[in-house]
């Protein structure tokens, strides 16, 4: 099984890189994307990863783990991003988040088995995402030109800084001792990642006329999205009560 | 701590979480402000949707035709099109103009449906209308939570003569409209108006066959 990960791998690797793949004609160049034609050839690269080895893995993920099971995983790791959220929000400015991300761990961790149950949300706690490349955002850096990057996809410079920095702060797997259990926990990580858009993935394909463009203009208007909102400290304290319908 | 003296605190805590949002669903809703007419909209179509066995199945041709009677009359899909055409919408002709959102509204409706038929036990955050009574053009922002992160849904709401009418919505802090010009004028540069018409067609015609993954 091993060989044939790798020589798929082999594969799709060598033929995304025997050249830069090229623009459809008539292709309005956009300016933010100025490396287009690397980054079209890495986007092929990227999905070509995707149907061989990423979905098939996902698809089999979503047979043998119950859907129950995925919630906690899914929740598990969530809690523990919770963390890094509640840190940059701090760095980004908006304490008021970062005090409700950090009682979102607390909360999930005590009452949530581990983290294992998101009781936070419903009890009126929802979370606000949080990464390096956004923070690096708010404190006025520009986003740079768009970058496709391999395995991780869509980016820009910036946000390639910032997703390094995401790593490079990222203690849960570095402090475990055991290799074999290190690798399984990334490899579920990566797995759940994947199952999260397992749906929203399938739709996109049928939305987008040309996926390439498509993709990179949603990453760059969310990105933008995302910076403008914490900019304006957007803390919930206008929003109304959790609204539920009362057909339940 | 001990463990008997935590479960009170904990009973309360799931008491608080899942009783006190109840309090919240009574209140009369007022179709005639553009977020009375969301909320309306919003609650009536995620109840038939837990409500009816076969889209929970995944029987997408139910979702279709509940977002085409219930969703679609409050929509202006002429300028959601318009919108998304840009400059190029005057060089259309009136007949192609019908056609393309004709089109348009086939995708969007299958797009839609799709994320719609994953609806199982979210719910929806409304949160407070920025905007004065006298204005024609509102965005109505909510927050639809579930088991994944919170999906941010904004609508963008005009006011005519027969009420508000949605024309376009923000997923995750990514506008509907905006995404789809780069899309149109690179279709409508290869292959002019008409190809863009055939291309949607086609596409239509390929996402009616196709079964959905699950």
């Amino acid at each position: 099984m091993k060989r044939v990960i790798r020589q798929v791998f082999i594969a799709v690797l060598s033929v995304s890189m025997i050249g830069c793949a090229t623009i459809p004609a008539g292709t309005q160049p956009s300016a933010q994307d100025p490396w287009e034609s690397f980054n079209r050839s890495v986007f092929i690269f990227n999905e070509g990863l995707d149907n061989y080895l990423l979905k098939p893995v996902t698809t089999g993920y979503r047979y043998v783990v119950p859907s129950v099971a995925r919630d906690g995983i899914n929740n598990f790791f969530g809690n523990y991003n919770d963390i890094y959220s509640a840190l940059n929000q701090l760095l980004q400015g908006n304490p008021g988040l970062a005090a409700k991300g950090l009682m979102r761990v607390v909360v999930n961790t005590v009452f949530g088995l581990g983290g294992l149950i998101d009781m936070a949300t419903p009890g009126g706690l929802p979370k606000h995402k949080a990464d390096f490349g956004q923070t690096f955002g708010v404190w006025g850096i520009p986003s740079g030109p768009y970058v496709v990057l391999p395995f991780f996809g869509p980016s820009s410079v910036r946000d390639t800084f910032g997703t390094a920095a995401d790593i490079e702060s990222d203690y849960l797997l570095r402090l475990l001792p055991d290799v074999a259990l290190r690798n399984s926990l990334t490899g579920l990580r990566i797995v759940n990642a994947r199952n999260n858009y397992y749906q929203a993935g399938d739709l996109l394909e049928g939305a987008a006329i040309d996926k390439y463009s498509f993709v990179r203009d949603g990453y760059i208007q969310r990105r933008q999205y995302q910076i403008e909102q914490s900019k304006a400290g957007d803390d919930d304290e206008d929003s109304t009560r959790p609204f539920q319908n009362p057909y339940e | 701590m001990k463990i008997h003296h935590a479960i009170p605190i904990y009973a309360a805590f799931v008491a608080l979480t899942f009783v006190a949002p109840i309090s919240a669903q009574n209140a009369p809703i007022d179709e005639s402000t553009p977020n009375g007419l969301i909320r309306s909209i919003v609650s009536d179509v995620m109840a038939s949707i837990k409500a009816d066995p076969e889209i929970q199945k995944g029987n997408i041709a139910r979702v279709v035709d509940l977002v085409e009677k219930k969703i679609v009359p409050h929509t202006d899909m002429r300028r959601t099109t318009e919108m998304s055409m840009g400059p190029n919408w005057r060089k259309a002709t009136p007949e192609q103009q019908t056609q393309l959102i004709a089109e348009f509204k086939t995708l969007l409706i299958r797009t839609y449906s799709g994320a719609l038929s994953q609806v199982r036990d979210q719910t929806v955050q409304y949160k407070a209308l920025r905007a004065a009574p006298t204005d024609t053009e509102v965005i109505v922002r909510t927050v639809v939570l579930g088991r994944g992160d919170p999906i941010p849904l904004d609508y963008r709401l005009e006011k005519t003569p027969s009420g508000w009418k949605v024309y376009d919505i923000n997923v995750l802090g990514v506008w509907l409209v905006e995404n789809y010009r780069n899309q149109f004028t690179n279709q409508i540069n290869q292959n002019g108006i008409d190809g863009l018409i055939a291309f949607l067609k086609e596409r239509n015609k390929m996402l009616a066959s196709a079964r959905p993954s699950n």
